[in-house]
């Protein structure tokens, strides 16, 4: 589904990424874990195109990100997004996050893209929050509709970019809930996260990068119980004693 | 002279009004049309096409430059000249406003876009929506929310400002006063009067803006 091919990504000088490969297959969960700084956001935002990178090729379902010739926005259109800080539309209700791309990017009515809202916003357990604007909900139900938000589009795989990192402690679970769930229906994630117990439960694979290189590509069980590199024992070390 | 008459006011009311209501129509065509043309300067001046930026920046600069006054003269000889007709003290009057306030607003609208989180933009491309789309829908009604205290201040100045006509002869709330102060020989009372009227319009408004100013607030 997502095919990541040799990539490298610069900020002037300053080498961002370094010659990445992975991919996720369909149905998979494959989570990007690394320390701050290491091009875990970056490489995530490569793929759906939000970040042009220099050298290199990213698919996704058949679809060359980087050819110029791409329709981004239709390609987009097929890949959900959950970001760090929700990003909901604060001049719109729930109701109305939910709606605009349907309506805007899919050609979906105004009754269509509701019920497909009110039907997602049950999915996610917010259903009485319809009407609200976002400024009016907790960190993690925001998140939550931001999830509903991306699953509207019917997308064929999705990708979290630190989607827990920004709430508080006792948000983390629901949101965590609503994609362990998702995990289990079959969709193709790419998740950037440092919930640990989340990779442990559903993750196919964990990828660990650091300094914009990915260090290890292994099965979650692998690399939790024998780390292969240093640097990967170090930073587990660290984030398990939280 | 020596003792004031207040009693003028009673006649010169219907000039007033009719001055007023010039001056308020100027006032929001120079607004609407100001703001609407001030996006557009925005968005030009954002936007990665150095040609458009450039051009944008210059007509911006070159307005916020000249006292506008003269800016009220200039268009006033200029514009017959272009239109090769000529044009009222008050067609000139609407056509000047809005061409110098557009700058004003442009740079209120650029600060507005600004304001908009670059995540937000992130949020709107990943969701498929096109980069007109994306403006429109997203970037844009936030621009103008958060900028809504500072375009209703910048419209009460317009509203004050709009007395400047005065040096074209058009007929406004002032000149409409100064013409029944000739008339009456009491200058000083009008010129109390119009001032009053000025003072209570922009008070009332700038309370007006306060309270909204508090409104914007608990919605964000």
């Amino acid at each position: 589904m997502i095919e990541i091919r040799n990539l490298s990504k610069w900020y002037g000088q300053t080498r961002v990424l370094a010659d990445c490969s992975t991919h996720v297959a369909k149905g998979e969960v494959v989570v990007v874990c690394g320390p701050s700084g290491s091009g875990k956001s970056t490489l995530i935002k490569c793929v759906n195109g939000l970040e042009p990178f220099a050298r290199g090729s990213i698919t996704v379902d058949g679809v060359s990100v980087g050819d110029p010739g791409t329709d981004l926005p239709r390609l987009r259109a097929r890949v959900g997004m959950v970001f760090q800080h929700f990003e909901l539309f604060p001049h719109m209700s729930v109701e109305q996050n939910l709606a605009l791309a349907q309506i805007k990017v899919l050609g979906r009515s105004k009754d269509e893209a509701a019920a497909r809202g009110v039907a997602l916003l049950d999915r996610v357990g917010l259903r009485e929050h319809a009407r609200k604007f976002p400024g009016q909900l907790s960190g993690g139900q925001q998140q939550r509709v931001a999830i509903a938000r991306a699953l509207a589009m019917d997308p064929v795989c999705l990708l979290f970019d630190e989607p827990t990192s920004a709430l508080d402690p006792e948000m983390i679970g629901e949101v965590l809930d609503v994609m362990v769930e998702l995990a289990r229906t079959g969709m193709t994630m790419m998740c950037v996260s440092h919930e640990m117990g989340f990779a442990r439960k559903v993750a196919k694979r964990v990828v660990f990068m650091d300094h914009g290189e990915i260090v290890e590509d292994a099965p979650a069980a692998q690399f939790f119980e024998a780390p292969a590199s240093e640097r990967a024992r170090t930073f587990l070390a660290r984030i398990l004693h939280h | 002279m020596g003792e004031f008459d207040f009693t003028v006011w009673q006649p010169s009311l219907p000039f007033i009004r009719d001055g007023l209501l010039f001056t308020l129509r100027l006032t929001l065509v120079a607004m609407s049309g100001g703001i609407v043309i001030g996006t557009l300067l925005a968005l030009a001046r954002l936007s990665p096409v150095a040609p458009l930026s450039r051009i944008a920046g210059a007509y911006v600069d070159l307005m916020r430059s000249v006292p506008l006054v003269l800016v009220i003269l200039w268009f006033f000889l200029v514009i017959p000249f272009i239109s090769g007709a000529p044009v009222g003290a008050e067609t000139s009057a609407i056509i000047t406003f809005t061409a110098f306030e557009a700058a004003f607003y442009c740079e209120i609208m650029r600060s507005g876009i600004q304001s908009v989180p670059r995540g937000q933009v992130d949020a709107a491309r990943a969701l498929g929506l096109g980069q007109a789309q994306t403006m429109i829908h997203v970037i844009l009604p936030q621009a103008v929310r958060n900028m809504l205290p500072v375009l209703l201040t910048q419209t009460i100045v317009l509203f004050q400002d709009t007395s400047l006509v005065y040096a074209i002869g058009a007929k406004d709330m002032l000149k409409a006063a100064d013409i029944v102060g000739k008339n009456y020989n009491r200058p000083v009372e009008m010129i109390v009067l119009s001032a009053l009227i000025y003072f209570v319009i922009c008070f009332s408004l700038s309370l007006a803006v306060k309270q909204l100013q508090k409104t914007v607030a608990i919605i964000r």
